[in-house]
This record gives structure tokens, C-alpha cells and sequence, in this order.
């Protein structure tokens, strides 16, 4: 079959590989029709997330038809069935799948001794990210083996096109969950860093929980044009202070709530001395994430306030000032998303026709062309937002 | 690099996809023109922090080994960057540190100095160097299609000339469109100079 496959930094190649198969009982292959490149997969293409290997197949945003079902996964599964695949593998078994914290599933990642060593337990297998979270082959491919199949699928109805559901796989579950866990109340203002496909969908999402007024920081017109279409008020971060401008918004008392949909790779720019500082200790790998955001949410959040983080952080982070965001009260949630929490809900949603991600799409290309559009999604050239491939 | 990653199949499970051969890359010949720039760096930079005393001796420019030590630590600096995907800043830094290599090594050309020939072979170095660190940093796919095919060529035919270089070529984006390989070689064709478009056109 074709894939996507990581040769190195900046290296992803449409390789032949063998086909995946049936390895475990509870496995099942699916046939992709549509998968997409992640923000987070631009970490992997830059080698900025240990544990990725020359040989790994790419992508985490997949849905297909099933094509093969293992014997263990037959009681939920069958051939034909349409289904959109989380990309947090999920047993559905264990104490944290019980209790809807299926990112941190404690039986999916098969390389439990490599994650216990990094993060002192181990967390969910996730699918093309890393030996850390299992090694698993991703979906930027023809075929994907779905491991745990019978709990790590969402069957989705026909008669919706695949563009609608393709980001129940993770974008908007995970913006979703960057709205629920800021507990929006009546008359709460929510800032939103980054506008990227996952700041989109939290933007959405805190609108739908009923934020009273959601702002949108970024410093990319055609995002912040789309935040704006969703009722967010830009701030472009080059033209204006972000400190300045949320306190103007929020009669100088800081914004209730604060959502990081950016994570390790913020923006780098000498009008942000402590970006280019940042950037600079990450070439010399004497730190592994750029946490500017972090830092100017916690100094501009209103006391007893909460910061949301959906953004991927990789490793460790320097100069955050833990002590502002202890006397001022914050909260800290955060989390890969816990995807089966929220799909059923969501699905719903995109049913009734409250959702409709599809939006933020801006490229839909054959998967042959996935190396190419890396770089067109990487360097925000032709507009790009969120690119889909189709195998 | 498909032979790395295949054995990198150990650490896999067995039943995993296994590379039988090998894509288009979306690594451009710019990334790898300034991968080799960047190595080059540091080699270069070592050498200079290490044996300053033995290169300002050979290009009889005794006197200012503190200075070749100094431009070690330059390029090693230079070079971090330019092996990041943050490369146009260390090819824009290599840029000026060309410059400042080409004032240091002017005063080495006066006819008095008995290392001469080697100060002008290290000139002849930096300048194809420097050319190089332009052409990676305008992106040398346009250099290379404007000007590297000779109009003179009389045996190379658009034909053979395009079918040599489109299996380099990935296409370009625009508008989301997929644009192959020919139509990027069509596009190189309209780049090449009159002169060659007149002679060779097919």
C-alpha cells in the first residue's frame, strides 16, 4: 500500500510499504478514504518529539471502511462498516478508560517500559506519534490496522460526507474538550491562542458552551478572519499587545478563562524577545518547547481563572512563572484528548447540524501529494489551514 | 535512508508496514544544499577552533590566529541554525560571515605575501561557498532551472533536458491544485533564458 512515511526532519516521503493485517484478536484493518495532516504532526516533521523513528508511517486523523475484523472485535465491528477512528487507542477495560480518561488508557501503548521510563506512567497508545505512545502506524496511508478496534472506532452514518466527520478523529474533540474544561459560565470572556484548525474548533466550541465573548489571538489574517466569521474578536499579535488589548476587553480585569491551541512551536518574532530566546535554546536542545503562550496566559489571566491546554508540549519548558499562576489561583487542566468522551455528543451535534467542522478545510488533495502539502501546511502558504488527503 | 528505516523495523512489531520502496520526499534540494552548508559549518568551525595557529600560518595571516579562532566559533554558530528548519536565518548569517571572510582574506592576495597562492585558493573557496549560500538562501531551484542548462547545448533538446530533470521535480502548490511534474517543467521551460527557448524548443 502507499503511505506517508518519516524519513527524517523535514523528510516525509509517499512510500510502498507492506500492507498492514490482523495481528491480535481485537484488531481490525480499515480501508482510509480520507485522513489529514495535524498540527502536531508538523512537531514530528520537525524531530521535535523524541522517540520517532526513519520508517514510521504518519497521521493520526483517519476514517474509513472496515475491511477485516479480528475475531475479538467481531461482537462490534463488521466489513462495510463506515467508522471514524479516534487517534487514542483505548481499551475500554482499564480504570481510566472506565472513567472517560481515555488518553491515559492504561493497556494501549505497547511500549509501556519506554513510556513509564519518560513520564513515570505510561499513557494511551496514540496512532503514528512516537515510540512513546506505542509506535503504532498511522492513517496517512491506504490501509490502517486499528488495534483495541472494538472500543477505538465511532461508526458514523452514511449520507454525511466524510469532510464532516473525518475531525471527530481528533480536531474537534479536541477543541470541544479545550472549552469544557474552561467550565464556561454565563458572562465568562475566553481568550483563544492560536487559530489553527484546533483554536477554530475551540473558538466554536466555547460559543456553543456560552461564552459570552471569545477573543482570538493569532497573527494570520485568513485565521483570524475565520475566528472573526465564528464571532470571535481578533487580535493580531504582530500589530497589537495582547496584554493590552484583553484587559481593554475585559474592563482591565483579564479574561475568566484561557485556552492554549498552540503548544511547543509558538510563533518566533523579535517584537517577542522571550520567542527568539526560546528558539534558540530548542536548536541547542537545551529546551525542547517555545512556552510563550504559556507565559503571557498566566500573567494576563484573571485571578482564580482558568488555563486550558490542548496544545502539544513536548518536554521541558523554561522561564514560566509558576509563582504568578500560584498567587493568582489559576487552574491548569489539561490533556491530550480523552476523543470517545465526547464523540457521541459531537456526532450528534453534526447531525442536527449544530457542527459543521468541515469550515476548515482549504486543501483536499490525493495522498500522493502529502509530502508537498507538509510544506504548504508548514510554511501557511496558498492560505492553508487544514489539508486533507484523500488515498 | 529507506535502508535506515528499514532497520529501524526491529523496534517494531512484526506485522507492521515494512518500506518496499521509496517516494517522492518533501525534503527540496534547497533543504539539502543548506544541510550540506550547515555540516559544512561546523566542520570548518571545528578546524578553525582547533588548528588556528596552522590556518593563519598558511595563508600568511600570522597574527590574527585569535581572530581564525573567533570565526570558528562563528560558524559552529552559524551553522546550529542552518541545520534547523529555521534555515534561512543561519544561511542569511553565513552570508555575512562570507563577507566578513572575504575582507579578512583581501590583505592575504598582496603580491608580498609568500603563502599568496593558497590565500587565493581559500578566496576561490569562500566565493563558490558564498554563491552557494545565496543560491540556497533565494532557493536554487530557480537558479538552477534559469541558468544551468547551456544555451549552446546544441545535443540537449527540451525533451531530453526535461525528462532529465522531472523526476527532481515534486510540482508546486497553488490554489490547492494538484500540479504534476509536467506542468512544472512546462513552467521551468517558460523560466529558461530566450536564447535557449529559441534554440532547443521542441
Amino acid at each position: 500500500m502507499k503511505a506517508l512515511v518519516w524519513h527524517g526532519k523535514e523528510d516525509v516521503r509517499y512510500d510502498t510499504v507492506s500492507d498492514p493485517g490482523i495481528e491480535e484478536p481485537r484488531d481490525a484493518i480499515i480501508k482510509v478514504t480520507s485522513c489529514a495532516i495535524c498540527g502536531s504532526d508538523l512537531h514530528l516533521f520537525h524531530n521535535l518529539i523524541p522517540a520517532i523513528l526513519p520508517g514510521d508511517v504518519l497521521g493520526h486523523e483517519a476514517m474509513g471502511e472496515v475491511v477485516e475484523v479480528g475475531s475479538g472485535a467481531s461482537h462490534a465491528l463488521s466489513k462495510g462498516d463506515r467508522v471514524v477512528i479516534p487517534f487514542t487507542i483505548s481499551c475500554g477495560e482499564c480504570d481510566q478508560c472506565r472513567r472517560g480518561n481515555y488518553s491515559v488508557c492504561q493497556c494501549t501503548n505497547r511500549k509501556k517500559e519506554l513510556a513509564e521510563k519518560i513520564f513515570g506512567h505510561p499513557t494511551a497508545g496514540l496512532f503514528g506519534y512516537t515510540h512513546l505512545t506505542g509506535g503504532y502506524p498511522g492513517g496517512q496511508a491506504e490501509y490502517l490496522r486499528v488495534p483495541f478496534a472494538d472500543t477505538t472506532h465511532l461508526k458514523v452514518p452514511d449520507g454525511i460526507p466524510d469532510e464532516q466527520l473525518l475531525f471527530l478523529s481528533d480536531i474537534l474533540p479536541t477543541g470541544w474538550q479545550a472549552a469544557v474544561q474552561c467550565d464556561i459560565e454565563p458572562g465568562d470572556i475566553v481568550a483563544v491562542w492560536g487559530c489553527g484548525p484546533v483554536g477554530q474548533m475551540a473558538i466554536r466550541s466555547a460559543i456553543l458552551l456560552g461564552a459570552e465573548q471569545v477573543v482570538a489571538i493569532d497573527c494570520v489574517p485568513e485565521r483570524l478572519s475565520m475566528a472573526a466569521a465564528a464571532g470571535a474578536v481578533p487580535i493580531d499579535f504582530m500589530n497589537e499587545s495582547v496584554i493590552d488589548r484583553l484587559n481593554e476587553l475585559s474592563g482591565g480585569e483579564g479574561p475568566h478563562k484561557c485556552i492554549d491551541a498552540i503548544g511547543t512551536e509558538s510563533h518566533v518574532s523579535f517584537s517577542q524577545p522571550d520567542t527568539v530566546l526560546d528558539r534558540a535554546k530548542q536548536m541547542m536542545l537545551m529546551e525542547n518547547d517555545r512556552p510563550h503562550v504559556l507565559r503571557e496566559m498566566i500573567y494576563v489571566c484573571r485571578p482564580a481563572g482558568i488555563i486550558s491546554i490542548v496544545g502539544v508540549y513536548t518536554g521541558l519548558i523554561d522561564k514560566v512563572p509558576m509563582g504568578i499562576a500560584m498567587n493568582k489561583g489559576l487552574t491548569w487542566r489539561m490533556a491530550q484528548a480523552h476523543v470517545q468522551r465526547w464523540t457521541p455528543d459531537l456526532l450528534r451535534r453534526i447531525e442536527e447540524g449544530q457542527i459543521d467542522p468541515s469550515f476548515v478545510i482549504t486543501h483536499k488533495v490525493d495522498l500522493s501529494q502529502g509530502p508537498e502539502m507538509y510544506r504548504v501546511f508548514r510554511d501557511k502558504q496558498d492560505s492553508c489551514i487544514k489539508v486533507v488527503l484523500q488515498p | 535512508m529507506a535502508t535506515l528505516a528499514n532497520a529501524t523495523q526491529i523496534l517494531r512489531s512484526p506485522g507492521d508496514p515494512r518500506i518496499e520502496s521509496s517516494g517522492p520526499s518533501s525534503l527540496t534540494g534547497v533543504d539539502r544544499l543548506a544541510r550540506a552548508l550547515g555540516w559544512f559549518s561546523f566542520a570548518l568551525g571545528a578546524a578553525e577552533l582547533a588548528a588556528p595557529r596552522r590556518i593563519a600560518g598558511a595563508l600568511g595571516l600570522e597574527g590574527k590566529e585569535r581572530l581564525v579562532r573567533a570565526y570558528g566559533a562563528r560558524e559552529i554558530a552559524a551553522g546550529i541554525p542552518t541545520l534547523s528548519y529555521d534555515k534561512h536565518v543561519g544561511l542569511i548569517s553565513r552570508i555575512v560571515g562570507d563577507v566578513v571572510d572575504i575582507a579578512t582574506l583581501a590583505p592575504a592576495l598582496r603580491a608580498a605575501n609568500p603563502k599568496r597562492k593558497n590565500a587565493v585558493f581559500a578566496m576561490g573557496a569562500v566565493g563558490v561557498v558564498t554563491l552557494l549560500d545565496i543560491a540556497a538562501a533565494a532557493g536554487v531551484k530557480v537558479l538552477v532551472l534559469s541558468h544551468f542548462v547551456p544555451a549552446d547545448a546544441t545535443g540537449l533538446t527540451a525533451e531530453k533536458w526535461a525528462d532529465a530533470v522531472r523526476p527532481n521535480l515534486q510540482g508546486r502548490s497553488g490554489g490547492g491544485a494538484r500540479s504534476d511534474g509536467n506542468s512544472a517543467v512546462s513552467e521551468a521551460r517558460d523560466q529558461r533564458p530566450q536564447s535557449a527557448r529559441g534554440k532547443h524548443a521542441g
